[in-house]
């Protein structure tokens, strides 16, 4: 019982037969059907409608367009609000937008009886546009000549920072004799989260609220830009979130709720949904950030790390979404997973382009910066002729380490015993060996890469997350999270959670995992890796409040102090001999229906944490690469987490396989394309390469499990760490295998043939 | 839901093209996995479509007396890749369109679709191309028999009018017997995908295995139709088996492909990749022969 178990979800069974519902699972008969009309330039104006022949079709009700929406720009990514002015979101998109900014802008909406006559109707609205030539790389948004993207940001840098570390300034660090330079670019492109649910909601109004049900991360804080979208108060929404199909930060970010709502109101309340189809989630929601780093290093001949210097351009897309948030991110891992003995200088850029929004995506710019720090890791080990592992143990952060501006530390520290672990796992010494000098056209090569992240976003935003708990009369428990089951499994850690806290078995344990704003309490959702860290601490609190209740109630019905009192597998016992005293449910009864003392407990608490710690791990990857073929295969890929204590190892075990899935897209295949127009290439699951289960090696997972303080039950960040360094360490692989540093991911056929005839290998 | 404005399930062959010479705009439809995606792009939107789908003449697996081994146009990738003749006396067929997709399109997809869509992708025709089949098409003037090699005209454009359908796919005896034959897909993943580039190798050795008696080279996307590499099949044969010879095919086929760049490889990769994958398909297709190169 409880934390620590490797016990089934929760949700399983209801998953598994297809009793579990979703959104379009509970969609009420006779919903009107809405279809967005995308606009087909990337940067430009539209000028003009021509709705007849749209209107013409039969089941149509009604077309609104850009030029009908209200005046209200509104922010979508899923952050907490700030009520300081100067920190709140970007508020840089309307409903629908006459000023178009991507390939697939939203200008217009239609609303039919039925899909079919909605999606003829779409097809059928014709716009007339001014147009410009599309940015499509922050080198052409940041050309004096470019068009605002959005006009009260001439020149199109949506947020510009920097910072250093140390006394002196790296130019000055590195006028020393004797030091190894390596100065390169390393870039990666947009990639999609490819949830397997895509988008969809439907809203109506009833009893004067619009109720919206949506596949979602964050019903609360859909709830609130709904609200500021439409200029209606937030009590006037009711926003639900049932079981949804992934989410990945995609759903992190409020999509298409608020227009939804909006059409609903458009047609006297009656209810529509909105569902998006596969090439318009890859298209028009959001994508992880092109990152493109300028990075500089120089060491000592010994290994010692001197002083490194990043620049990196984040390409934003449209609208600002997260925004600066991301690049903020990857310059801050850039920092926090190396020493540099002298200086280090990092300054970031985002920048607005014509290109698909970027907005979070598991691991938040930790991927992007992963990938180039750990590229540039291996490369300085390579210019100075060191094993890269050692190079890396050596100056690596070490226990201890505190960020110097943001505060955050490693409660505890596994980094290098995951580098040991993981490098024990695959032969690593024994395999460089084996792997140097080869010369036939299929090589094989070891690579490894490691990462830190923080495992919730204070103090750099609010962190807040609220439990309540409810007593039944037979004893157990109705279990209420703010927090969000995103298929990831916290319901069924929540309830683990509870039991340990309570003494309640998990069997008698009833999470509630439907999120119902008019219900449930106040959470901001799934994101980050924060939910079994931060909602885990209003849990715990709430559990111990919820304890202390019944135990008062015990101590009342039993004539005992509550003090000698605790609660065991459902029964009061007494704290030092475990001897029973009531059983929970006798007792639950009797609270509810005493003659002499009647009382529902219930316990509900917030938690506004202000501490945050650092998970870490390593990726260790042997591969054989196919020169002629310019093919990667994997032939073994372990990560190793240093997460805190487990609250379920079986399910933490399957988080870093979808992780490391992820991660091997990243590294091989996956890849957003766009025309010179800005229009997709691949906004469709044929040409957007997601790796089958053909593509993927056995995937072998290792822990260091080592109790954090700072964690409610010792836990830190597993969420979306599996995914960060497996690209790097593929890389590296590679590298090793070939002898060819690849600096672009995805390492696809087209852009390893293309290095290996520079090297000629071909 | 589909944008289809009628859809008419053909009673047998001759419904089917009745139906089609009544109606102009209509187009043939079997396992869908080709027009229903072009339907839903909007590509087709609106199509008026006949449905050949589980006709008899068109399904079955089967050898006349002449030994001639008869395909039904709908027959699907998995009955096709699983069917004992198929693996006895063309393999190289079954697992050519074993490449197709995932389970779930080879089993509604048929050979007669991937054919008359008339792609260069298509994995069974690069392999057909091999076996010089022909294609038993039907119409309004009754059976006419096309070979393979004729079939194609340019992307997407065969010689199969609006109103015929294909009732099967032969490949004669001569054409089969004594070879053997490797198919190789290039994608940049090794399921769910479209070729970059397709290459089947049969070959016919001598009876002591050690020289080439026949050679049969056909490629998919190394040009826009499936095509056949006459002039490297015609300098090979007869010659000894070693590796010379596999380099001289690997060359010789660069001077009879036309590959295009496109966003998803470039000229420069594919022709790489040409030469890469028939010097690898024919030494397969040899030592399935019982012959080696290392003599």
């Amino acid at each position: 019982m409880g934390v620590g178990e490797s016990r089934k979800r929760v949700d399983a069974f209801a998953k598994v037969t297809g009793e579990a519902r979703y959104t379009a699972d509970l969609m009420p008969e006779g919903l009107l059907v809405a279809k967005v009309v995308h606009s087909t330039i990337a940067n430009g104006w539209v000028k003009s409608f021509d709705l007849s022949e749209a209107l013409a079709v039969p089941g149509v009700v009604k077309i609104v367009t850009c030029m009908d929406v209200p005046d209200l720009p509104f922010p979508t990514p899923g952050h907490p609000w700030s009520v300081e002015p100067a920190h709140q979101d970007v508020r840089d998109r309307k409903l629908l937008n006459r000023r178009v900014r991507v390939y697939g802008d939203d200008i217009a909406a239609v609303i039919a009886e039925n899909e079919l006559a909605a999606v003829r109707a779409a097809r059928l609205v014709k716009a007339e546009y001014e147009e410009y030539a599309p940015l499509l790389t922050v080198e052409q948004a940041m050309a004096p000549e470019a068009t605002a993207v959005h006009e009260e940001k001439p020149g199109n840098v949506l947020a510009h920072s920097e910072f250093t570390v140390g006394e002196i300034p790296y130019e000055e660090a590195v006028r020393e004799d004797g030091l190894t330079f390596v100065d390169r670019v390393y870039e990666t492109h947009p990639v999609q989260h490819c949830h397997l649910e895509v988008p969809v909601s439907y809203a109506y109004e009833a009893e004067g609220k619009i109720v919206v049900t949506t596949s979602t991360q964050i019903p609360h804080i859909v709830r609130r830009v709904i609200s500021q979208a439409l200029g209606i108060p937030v009590g006037k929404i009711r926003v639900i979130k049932p079981y949804i199909g992934g989410g990945f930060g995609n759903k992190q970010d409020v999509l298409y709720e608020p227009l939804n709502a909006y059409l609903c109101q458009q047609v006297g309340g009656r209810g529509v949904k909105l569902e998006l189809t596969r090439e318009e989630t890859l298209a028009c929601t959001r994508v992880r950030h092109g990152l493109k780093f300028h990075l500089q290093g120089a060491a000592r001949k010994d290994g010692t790390l001197v002083a490194r210097k990043l620049t990196v351009w984040s390409n934003q897309g449209g609208y600002a979404s997260h925004g600066h948030a991301i690049a903020a991110n990857a310059a801050n891992m850039f920092k926090q997973l190396y020493q540099d003995e002298k200086a280090l200088e990092c300054e970031c850029y985002t920048v607005y382009t014509n290109l698909t929004t970027a907005g979070a995506m598991r691991g938040y710019g930790i991927p992007q910066s992963c990938f180039a720090t750990e590229c540039l890791t291996e490369d300085m080990a390579y210019a100075i002729g060191m094993d890269p592992l050692e190079y890396r143990l050596k100056n690596c952060s070490k226990a201890g380490y505190t960020d110097p501006h943001l505060g955050i530390g490693f409660h505890s520290y596994g980094l290098e015993e995951a580098m040991k672990k993981g490098a024990q796992w695959i032969g690593w010494e024994q395999k460089r060996k084996d792997y140097e000098n080869q010369t036939g056209p299929v090589r094989r090569g070891v690579g490894m890469a490691i990462f830190c992240y923080k495992t919730g976003v204070y103090p750099i935003s609010l962190e807040t997350a609220s439990c309540r708990m409810i007593l039944n009369q037979d004893g157990s428990m109705q279990l209420q999270m703010g927090a969000t089951e995103i298929g990831q499994g916290a319901d069924t850690v929540f309830t683990q959670m509870a039991a340990e806290v309570t003494g309640i078995t998990e069997d008698n344990i009833y999470i509630q995992s439907t999120q119902d704003t008019d219900v449930t309490p106040f959470d901001t959702g799934a994101y980050a890796s924060r939910q079994t860290y931060v909602s885990g601490m209003a849990l715990k609190k709430t559990g111990e409040l919820f304890r202390e209740k019944i135990l008062d109630y015990a101590a009342y019905s039993t004539k005992r102090a509550a003090e000698d009192l605790t609660i065991r597998e459902n029964q009061v016992v007494e704290k030092e001999t475990g001897a029973p005293v009531a059983a929970l449910a006798k007792l639950a009864e009797e609270a509810f229906y005493s003659l002499d003392r009647s009382v529902h407990l219930t316990a509900e608490a917030t938690a506004h944490c202000k501490v945050n710690t650092f998970a870490s791990g390593a990726c260790f990857a042997e591969v054989e690469v196919d020169i002629p073929l310019a093919k990667v295969r994997v032939l073994k890929l372990v990560n190793v987490h240093d997460s805190g204590t487990l609250i379920n190892p079986k399910l933490a075990e399957a988080q870093v396989h979808g992780g490391m899935s992820m991660g091997l897209g990243y590294a091989l295949s996956e890849e957003m394309l766009y025309d010179q127009k800005g229009r997709p290439l691949t906004d469709n699951l044929l040409d957007y390469k997601l790796p089958t289960a053909m593509d993927s090696p056995d995937l072998h997972v290792e822990f260091v499990e080592l109790e954090d303080p700072t964690g409610p039950f010792g836990n830190k960040a597993l969420g979306e760490p599996p995914a960060i360094p497996v690209a790097p360490a593929v890389r590296n692989a590679v590298l090793h295998a070939t002898g060819v540093a690849v600096d672009e991911l995805p390492l696809s056929p087209g852009r390893l043939s293309e290095a290996f005839r520079k090297a000629g290998l071909m | 839901m589909y944008d289809i404005s009628k859809c008419y399930q053909a009673k047998d062959a001759a419904d089917a093209v009745r139906a089609l010479m009544e109606d102009e705009t209509a187009i043939v439809i079997s396992g869908g996995t080709d027009v229903l995606i072009q339907v839903r792009e909007g590509k087709l939107a609106g199509a008026s479509l006949i449905s050949v789908h589980g006709l008899p003449e068109l399904t079955g697996i089967r050898m006349d007396e002449d030994g001639t081994l008869v395909i039904g146009a709908a027959e699907t990738f998995s009955h096709i890749t699983n069917h004992p003749l198929i693996q006895t006396y063309a393999p190289v067929l079954g697992e050519a369109v074993d490449t197709v997709g995932g389970p779930q399109i080879r089993n509604m997809g048929t050979i007669g679709g991937n054919v008359c869509n008339g792609v260069t992708s298509a994995d069974s025709a690069s392999t057909l191309m091999t076996f010089d089949a022909v294609l038993e098409l039907f119409g309004p003037e009754g059976v006419r028999l096309v070979p393979v090699r004729d079939f194609y005209l340019s992307a997407k454009k065969t010689v199969r009018r609006q109103n015929e359908i294909l009732l099967s796919v032969q490949i004669p005896k001569s054409e089969y017997e004594g070879y053997t034959g490797k198919y190789i897909k290039y994608g940049k993943r090794n399921a769910m995908e479209i070729a970059t580039l397709g290459c089947a190798v049969r070959v016919k050795l001598s009876p002591d295995h050690t020289a080439l008696e026949d050679l049969r080279i056909g490629f998919g996307v190394a040009g826009p139709v499936p095509m056949r590499c006459t002039e490297t099949e015609a300098a090979a044969k007869g010659r000894k088996l070693d590796e010379s010879l596999i380099n001289e095919i690997g060359k010789g086929v660069l001077a009879e492909v036309h590959p295009r760049s496109s966003w998803r490889a470039t000229k420069e990769f594919r022709l790489q990749l040409v030469e890469e994958l028939v010097k690898r398909a024919f030494r397969e297709a040899v030592e399935k022969g019982g012959g080696s190169f290392d003599a």
